[in-house]
């Protein structure tokens, strides 16, 4: 019992990067234990996936043909029966949205504790060290888990992706779900966030969050976009407010953004938020707490109040601030 | 029909704080209503304003203090509340998902609801687990982060037609039957404020103590193999270059660099 299981992240025909950097994650575990690392893909085109999946590193990779797309109730009999058969010591998902949607069903029925959303793993003679952060990244933690199996998930682009082709064997796994225990069904899939702007074409991008605190604020940065020919964005909390557009949002469950220029006004940097932006040529950050995340991937940072700071750039531009 | 809202008290830490052995020190901490959570809230609430007989019950696992804040979900229309606690459970950090799932799960067994709305996570530790594993654990079906509900569907067909919020601006549309749980993100309706009426209404609404023993489970529910063995401040990665000085230098500093990167339009 030394092995380990890593899940793919698949999507309407896509394997997802986090896949690749479950690889990685779970090479180390197996050094670290002396096991081997084992890949399942499970539904859509496992052939193909499977081949994308065989990086250095890769003892075997397991396909379970059944649908095209994730279903969880699969998903957790699959990785169940994966898990008991392998006799896996770990089992490593990603911390996606479905990955929330399966992996604490399978602990639960694994009776093993589930420990998500990891930065770093660390295993030594029969302990899991895993490193989380609580209270929105203020803090970070070290959570100790005892005796396997051990079920955890990752956050994405923690871990490299893995790289070179590797020669893992490839086999069909045996499995046939339970008809009687799928109790949803998925019927497809929306697209949102289209509407009037495109903010992942803009070059310069201001962009609000909570720092903000009121709708009638918002006018202010309004002024400062239109000053200087910039688009507006945001983060989630102001487009789940209804103060802004869902195709203004950047983030995770938003918009992935790369403008020349991205100025985080009021923005503490929630990881969310930063996986939309960190691609951004120049990052700027308004924003009075000096230890607000978004600090460490700004290359230039203002600490102070956007409602002093905000008024004086219009100015700069030749703008006449509003008063809010 | 019953809906059952799961509901935590989260702590916020101050931009400011100081660590001691593996907690954050209380006097840094500010206790409210878990974000996630008052959405959850929000959307049992809508299902009893737009459906006949239709009660929601909210349930927490927490201390005494822990009774303020579900007197909000109370305010806010809930029609009575469960509070878990024990000497058991003062004991332990409660971090384990599996034990939460367990004291919600004996609570969801005595209240026998039709539907489950949890919060996708909490603010504080942020697993994000509870309300699946809550589903596992009851035998209930489920779907995770959603961010829209048919209320009519559930009302008149018993069926939880909803949107899955999945990464890139994209949604799953899933059907989950009946009895479910689902785990609710923020942005699926506007919270409502709590109003005077509401809080002086909430003062006689009904808040039962359930103990470990009340809820038929031993002290062996909140044993766990998980402990936090550390917790420290992230070293700061920060290779920003700051501008000092008052609010006009600051700006002023800042729009040079942005006339040099070229990016401001006439």
């Amino acid at each position: 019992m030394t092995d380990v299981l890593a899940v793919a992240d698949h999507r309407r025909g896509d394997l997802r990067d986090v896949s690749l950097e479950l690889l990685t994650a779970g090479r180390e575990l197996a050094d670290a234990s002396g096991g081997d690392l084992h890949a399942a893909v499970i539904s859509g085109d496992t052939d193909e996936f499977a081949e994308k999946l065989n990086r250095e590193g890769v003892d075997a990779i397991h396909t379970v043909d059944n649908g095209e797309e994730f279903n969880h109730d699969v998903y957790v009999q699959a990785v169940e029966a994966l898990v008991t058969d392998l006799d896996a010591e770990f089992l490593v998902t990603p911390n996606s949205v479905n990955g929330l949607d399966y992996a604490p069903a399978v602990a639960s029925r694994l009776g093993r504790p589930y420990v998500s959303d990891a930065v770093g793993l660390d295993y030594d003679d029969g302990t899991l060290e895993v490193t989380r952060e609580m209270y929105g990244s203020k803090v970070e933690t070290t959570v100790e888990v005892e005796d396997g199996p051990f079920v955890v998930s990752i956050r994405g682009a923690e871990w490299p992706a893995a790289e070179d082709i590797g020669d893992a064997e490839v086999s069909a796994f045996d499995f046939a779900p339970d008809e009687d225990a799928i109790r949803s069904t998925v019927n497809g899939f929306e697209e949102v966030g289209g509407g009037d702007v495109d903010i992942s074409e803009a070059d310069f991008l201001v962009s609000i969050g909570r720092g903000i605190e009121e709708e009638e604020n918002i006018e202010l940065i309004e002024e400062l976009a239109e000053v200087t020919g910039a688009t507006l964005s945001s983060s989630r909390p102001i487009v789940d407010n209804g103060w802004l557009p869902k195709n203004r949002q950047v983030g995770q469950s938003g918009k992935q953004v790369t403008p020349d220029v991205y100025l985080a006004i009021g923005i503490s940097g929630a990881v969310q938020h930063v996986a939309g932006m960190k691609g951004a040529d120049t990052i700027v950050a308004i924003n009075t707490d000096p230890n607000a995340p978004i600090f460490d991937i700004a290359d230039y940072g203002i600490v102070g109040d956007l409602f002093d700071v905000v008024p004086e750039l219009i100015e700069q531009f030749g703008g006449d601030p509003p008063s809010v | 029909m019953k809906v059952l809202v799961t509901v935590k008290e989260v702590a916020t830490v101050e931009d400011d704080f100081e660590i001691s052995g593996t907690e954050i020190e209380d006097t840094y901490l500010d206790y409210d209503l878990n974000e996630w959570d008052d959405y959850a809230v929000e959307e049992g609430v809508q299902l009893a304003e737009a459906g006949d007989d239709v009660e929601v019950v909210a349930v927490t696992i927490g201390p005494e203090r822990a009774e303020e804040t579900i007197r909000m979900a109370l305010a806010k229309g809930a029609d009575r509340a469960v509070r878990v606690w024990d000497d058991a459970i003062e004991d332990v950090e409660l971090l384990d998902v599996e034990t939460k799932a367990r004291l919600l799960g004996a609570v969801v067994e005595d209240e026998d609801p039709d539907l489950v709305l949890s919060g996708v996570q909490a603010n504080d530790d942020s697993f994000g687990a509870t309300g699946v594993a809550l589903a596992e654990d009851v035998g209930f079906a489920w779907a995770a982060v959603v961010n829209a509900l048919d209320t009519e569907k559930v009302l008149d067909e018993g069926v939880a037609s909803v949107h899955r919020e999945l990464e890139g601006g994209v949604e799953e549309l899933t059907d989950v039957e009946l009895p479910a749980v689902l785990t609710i993100q923020t942005g699926i309706n506007e919270p409502r404020y709590a109003s005077l009426r509401g809080i002086r209404q909430a003062q006689s609404k009904e808040i039962k103590p359930q103990s470990l023993d009340d809820l038929g489970l031993d002290a062996g529910v909140v044993e766990s193999s998980l402990d936090i063995t550390a917790m420290y401040e992230p070293e700061t990665e920060s290779e920003a270059q700051y501008f000092e000085g008052d609010a006009a230098d600051q700006a002023g500093a800042l729009a040079d660099v942005l006339r040099d990167k070229g990016v401001v339009g006439e």
